[in-house]
């Protein structure tokens, strides 16, 4: 059951054209809706029933989503999709927008549609230069066709949709700076409320979804809900990308149903490199805790089990690290990473990341002291919160939690090589 | 000798990229609404950085504002948020290596140090031959194809050494 939804026609040649999309049943979505001018709540009650959740990190209910948007209210409104993709672990989003960018094209004018919005935007990361051109080229083909446009196929809906580029900043994929962004401004997030279904982009109702989640649609709407909800459980509809990275010997993008133990996925990606032992996993995108290899291996991949399991499902961002990894190492690229990208804008984030990206390269270099160890928790905690107690970050947005889940858990499960860093002035795995 | 005129005198836009370049930056301007030009001012920086040999300048800066009905603060202020702006000189080539966890599991500090040593640059500096520039970067939503890098608007992923020394000699 692999392969059913996004990658669908990922083995077709040159799935990026609309010949090839039509071809396997694109658009014809789109067009019944149009030509029987389907009840936009006949459409959120199908999103409802196929229990699709946000593939952007959140896993909010799609469908639910739209339903917060007042279609019939006068005044522009848009449809936004986050094709930002920069959780290290990532990269799904840009093999959807490379091998089916029409599958989004459909999808988010079947969304415009439906929230009653008549523009929509697509926001790129700045170097995805290579998906943007076949973007470009769907939108193209599209418009031609007379699918994008002014009157669509006459049923006076209309529906234009642009690819915006990004410059290079992760905390553009967080839905309020990317709105920042695309109004060309530094991308800093907003304070919420208002939510963006109230006050979006340009202070209009928006509604903003992950690249994977808008590039479902067309094919739930085609099979059903209940067809979707079937794939994978009850609590979370359907198959799901996962980006497979770190030391496996396969990486890859794999569709998959949610619910799958991670066993399988990780056969499916030819196993541990070299057939070493498989050490942790972070299976959410480096954000969410990361686990022991023996604590993952028997978890099925869904938002529950994994959330039992004491981690997140997050962007589906599967990090493999085998035996040989110095987990200290790993801790210190990370909140290097979220230093390098905190927008600076509230305090506890702008100097906690800098204080725990010091702290941990200290200790990685043998020059800490075990004092460092409660320390880096109780700035984690301060910065984003404790997942552990079911504590959020104190910040605007989540970038704070997100600095601060590695931390927590990189000490709850591998303090012993903190502590060998510390005490032996150097690594417990490398030496 | 440094032009004393210069800080002086105002260059527009249109003065100081080819009037290719203004098409390109008007298409964008097309994309929002009419009221809303600075939504341009992402892919105008850009363009105008691709036609100022890969870096933005205050007068750069200063036209884009002003081409789009912007205070140059605020162009200032996106142009040195984000990080594909580039503010001084670099490379023909400008080599982004990526630093994140997917590409470090894969010796990516390995591969950075390697193309310090082989072209004789630290990260910032530009080679003699003003070909190349190193530059490391965040991850850049590749890690199955670990370690990778990207040079100019191109990736090139699943990388050793051997690979990347090949990639050098083919661009000239
Ligand atoms: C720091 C940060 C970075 C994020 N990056 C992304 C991203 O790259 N892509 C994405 O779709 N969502 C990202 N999100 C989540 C978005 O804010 C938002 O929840 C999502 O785009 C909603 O779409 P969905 O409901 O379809 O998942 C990020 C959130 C945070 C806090
Ligand atoms: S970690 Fe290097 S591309 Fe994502």
């Amino acid at each position: 059951m692999a392969n059913e939804v996004c990658f669908k026609n990922m083995h077709l040649d040159r799935p990026w054209t609309l010949e090839t999309y039509q071809s396997s049943g694109g658009y014809s979505v789109l067009k019944k809706i149009l030509r029987e001018k389907t009840p936009a709540a006949e459409i959120i009650d199908e999103l409802k029933t196929s229990v699709l959740r946000g593939r952007g990190g959140a896993g909010f209910p799609t469908g639910l989503k739209w339903s917060f948007m007042r279609r019939d209210e006068p005044g522009q409104k848009y449809i936004v999709c986050n094709s930002d993709e920069g959780e290290p672990g990532t990269c799904k989003d840009r093999d959807v927008l490379r091998y089916n960018p029409h599958a989004l094209v459909e999808g988010m004018a079947i969304a415009g549609y439906t929230i009653g919005a008549s523009i929509g935007y697509n926001y790129i990361r700045g170097e995805f230069w290579e998906p943007y051109e076949r973007m470009e080229a769907a939108i193209e083909e599209a418009k031609a066709a007379g699918l994008l446009g002014k009157d669509i196929l006459g049923s006076g809906f209309d529906f234009d949709l642009y690819n915006h580029l990004g410059a290079g900043a992760y905390i553009c994929g967080e839905e309020t700076a990317l709105l920042e962004s695309l109004e060309g401004k530094k991308g800093q997030p907003r304070f919420k409320p208002p939510f963006p279904a109230g006050f979006g982009l340009y202070g209009k109702p928006t509604t903003i979804n992950n690249t994977e989640s808008l590039a479902s649609v067309p094919e739930i709407l085609s099979q059903g809900g209940k067809w979707f909800v079937d794939i994978g459980k009850p609590s979370a509809g359907g198959s799901k990308l996962f980006s497979v990275s770190g030391h496996v010997n396969k990486p890859g993008n794999y569709e998959i149903p949610l619910g799958t133990p991670f066993r399988e996925l990780l056969e499916l990606a030819g196993g541990v490199r070299n057939g070493r032992k498989l050490k942790a996993c972070i299976v959410g995108g480096s954000s969410v805790p990361v686990l022991p290899g023996e604590l993952i291996m028997d978890v099925d991949m869904d938002y529950d089990a994994l959330m039992e399991a004491g981690t997140l499902l997050g962007s589906g961002g599967v990090i493999i690290m085998d035996d040989t990894t110095c987990m200290v190492k790993v801790l210190e690229n990370l909140s290097h990473f979220y230093m390098s990208e905190s927008c600076g804008q509230c305090t506890p984030c702008r100097e906690g990341t800098g204080w725990l990206a010091r702290i941990i390269h200290r200790v990685e270099k043998g020059q800490g002291e075990m004092a460092d160890l409660d320390r880096l928790e109780d700035i984690a905690e301060k910065v984003g919160g404790n997942f552990y107690k079911r504590q959020g970050g104190r910040t605007i947005c989540a970038l704070g939690d997100a600095a601060s889940m590695p931390v927590l858990s990189f000490l709850k499960h591998f303090r012993k090589e903190f502590e060998y860093h510390i005490e032996h002035k150097r690594c417990m795995v490398r030496s | 000798m440094a032009n004393l005129r210069d800080g002086l005198e105002k260059k527009t836009l249109t003065t100081l990229v080819s009037s290719k370049a203004i098409g390109r930056i008007d298409k964008w301007i097309d994309k929002y609404p009419l009221e809303q030009k600075k939504s341009a001012v992402m892919a105008a920086l850009r363009i105008a950085q691709e036609e100022n040999q890969g870096y933005l300048t205050t007068e750069l800066m200063n036209a884009v504002a002003q081409y789009l009905g912007m205070p140059n603060i605020a162009v200032y202020e996106v142009a040195t948020f984000y990080s594909m702006y580039e503010h001084k000189p670099i490379g023909k080539y400008q080599i982004c290596v990526c630093n994140s966890i997917s590409c470090m599991l894969n010796e990516s500090e390995e591969l950075f140090h390697y193309l310090q040593e082989r072209l004789g640059v630290k990260p910032g500096e530009v080679t003699q031959d003003g070909r190349f520039s190193i530059k490391e970067v965040e991850c850049l939503g590749a890690c199955t194809g670990a370690p990778m890098v990207m040079i100019g608007k191109e990736y090139y992923e699943n990388l050793t050494h051997e690979k990347m020394d090949k990639i050098l000699e083919s661009l000239n």
